[in-house]
């Protein structure tokens, strides 16, 4: 197979055309624009409906009604616009609707900023929305794996009937990278015969609703979701893990700091000293054992937490480490990206050496 | 090898498509390649960059904050990111608007009347392909073929004539790029055939 250079917006929006996405709906911000303006032209060419939608919330209230029609079906925004599609992910969660879910970060708290960020991994991982739910969260660092989710991302929401989220900062949605289209893995999907599809005058209707007006019911409908989100903390957690044997110190990254990581590792190389990555990439559920296990290792002196936040991934790396190695974080926010030089050093500082 | 290169001017200098350019055509000449560009405020009528690697290795940062090599097509573009160009590293600079020398010895610099030559082929647009052109020639990224079959998929139809423009506007500006006369600074913006 070819290579192809594609812009990270651009080649989000084509995987979801070649996984099967049929209808899109959303609202214009920077800096994921692209998606959008890349699906008005070339959706409708795959048969597909693209519709701007007067707001985000009328957005996400559609992705509702496509999905729960059994359709593919996608919407994409940033920071701000995804804080407004908060409720809409509750009740699609709730009502158990498959649907794919695009934040390329851009800077908060507010109207922040049009330039990356993370600032949302709380919002992400944690559910924005009210009510106990989960999204299944990936977070690609370069433009092929970008790629790569959003095809998952659609088997992925169908097998579990869950909305999945792909997190990624403003930097993976505006650079450009080649890209090689890769065949989906064929997973083996369930029927969708709770669509609403019409009965034909054959059976009962279909009801999608997330109203459990008696408690007794919403508390097995909670418990039904939650056995639900513990199969998936069994079988969807992913990540890389690139760690010599004699690891100094261990990064912990997901997106664009991943890659700084990487370069930071290579400076601190030529100073003497080794550094590891370790990359979740499925933010929920969170690579949790695998983490605390990489940490463990003895040569591993400390762990430094890389994030365009100022201490949200942080949190699950504390967890996952659970005490046997210090944590510590460089976290930058608002936009500004980390340099490799101050990632090193924020590794030097927690080894003790500056 | 790695080229770590760092292409700045204003909104409509072209600035993006040389990137674009060099990131594809690199991609096609087998290489590893990244392309970011700026996307802030400043873009709307004032000064616009982007980053390009390209690399024979896996592409860690797609960030070039230390370039091996400068494009400035304007004196700001100098002023800011000249400081930053590796020791050793290439400085490309658009000496038709670009009112300054390179004052660093530890790096080349080269100088290209890109409008001068551009004008001379009639199409002032191609400015940035002579800048490219020039670009090209010292490091030897990318073979003309490539970079004609880049030109014929995006100039087809009525516009099929832009192709053999933009090559002549490469070659012109690798012309400049071998003659001596192009690392020595004059504000005369002079063109050295």
């Amino acid at each position: 197979m070819s290579k192809e250079l594609w812009k990270g917006n651009e080649a989000i929006a084509e995987a979801a055309i070649r996984a099967g996405c049929r209808y899109f709906f959303g609202y214009p911000i920077t800096p994921q624009n692209e998606i959008p303006e890349y699906m008005s032209l070339h959706l409708p060419e795959a048969g597909g409906v693209f519709l701007q939608a007067e707001s985000e919330v009328a957005a996400i209230n559609m992705v509702y009604g496509a999905a729960g029609s059994g359709a593919r079906v996608m919407t994409s925004s940033s920071s701000p616009g995804i804080s407004l599609k908060q409720e809409g992910i509750s009740y699609l969660a709730g009502a158990e609707l498959p649907c794919v879910i695009v934040n390329i970060m851009r800077g908060g708290p507010g109207l922040g900023t049009i330039q990356p960020a993370q600032g949302d991994y709380f919002q992400a991982t944690r559910g924005g929305g009210n009510g106990d739910y989960r999204l299944i969260v990936l977070a690609p660092s370069t433009i092929q794996e970008a790629c790569d989710h959003v095809r998952d991302a659609f088997d992925i929401a169908d097998r579990y009937r869950n909305p999945v989220m792909i997190l990624a900062d403003g930097m993976i949605g505006q650079m450009m990278e080649a890209v090689e289209w890769q065949p989906s893995e064929s997973r083996t999907l369930p029927e969708k015969t709770w669509a609403t599809v019409g009965t034909g005058g054959t059976r009962k209707p279909n009801i999608i609703n997330s109203l459990f007006i008696d408690p007794n019911e919403s508390e097995r409908h909670n418990a039904h979701l939650n056995e639900k989100y513990d199969v998936m903390r069994a079988e969807e957690v992913r990540y890389e893990a690139t760690i010599p044997d004699d690891a100094d110190v261990l990064f912990v990254a997901y997106g664009t700091p991943a890659r700084l990581a990487k370069a930071a590792i290579r400076l601190l190389a030529k100073e003497g000293i080794t550094g590891g990555l370790f990359r979740p990439i499925s933010l929920w559920p969170f690579p949790e054992k695998p983490l605390n296990e990489a940490a463990s290792a003895a040569s591993v002196k400390a762990v430094v937490t890389v994030e365009m936040s100022l201490g949200q991934l942080v949190d699950d790396v504390k967890i996952a480490v659970n005490g046997v190695k210090p944590v510590s974080l460089c976290g930058k926010a608002g936009g500004i990206v980390p340099t490799p030089r101050e990632v090193a050093d924020a590794a030097l500082a927690a080894l003790g050496r500056k | 090898m790695t080229h770590d290169i760092l292409i700045s001017g204003f909104g409509g200098q072209g600035v993006m498509a040389i990137g674009k350019t060099l990131a594809e055509g690199g991609m096609k000449e087998g290489y590893e390649v990244s392309w970011l560009p700026s996307y802030g405020p400043e873009m709307r009528g004032g000064t616009a960059n982007c980053s390009v690697v390209i690399s024979d290795d896996m592409i860690i940062s797609p960030i070039v904050l230390e370039p091996t090599l400068l494009i400035a097509m304007n004196t700001p573009s100098l002023v800011k990111f000249g400081p930053n160009v590796i020791p050793e590293g290439k400085v490309f600079v658009n000496s038709s608007i670009v009112d300054m020398a390179v004052e660093r010895t530890d790096v080349s610099a080269y100088y290209v009347p890109t409008m001068e030559i551009a004008q001379k082929l009639g199409n002032p647009r191609v400015a940035n392909m002579v800048m490219l052109g020039a670009v090209n020639h010292v490091t030897g990224l990318l073979r003309e073929e490539t970079v004609r079959e880049m030109l014929s998929q995006l100039f087809t139809g009525p516009k099929a004539n832009l192709v053999e423009l933009n090559l002549e506007a490469l070659r012109m500006g690798a012309a400049c790029a071998a003659n001596d006369a192009c690392m020595i600074w004059s504000n005369t913006h002079e063109y050295h055939d």
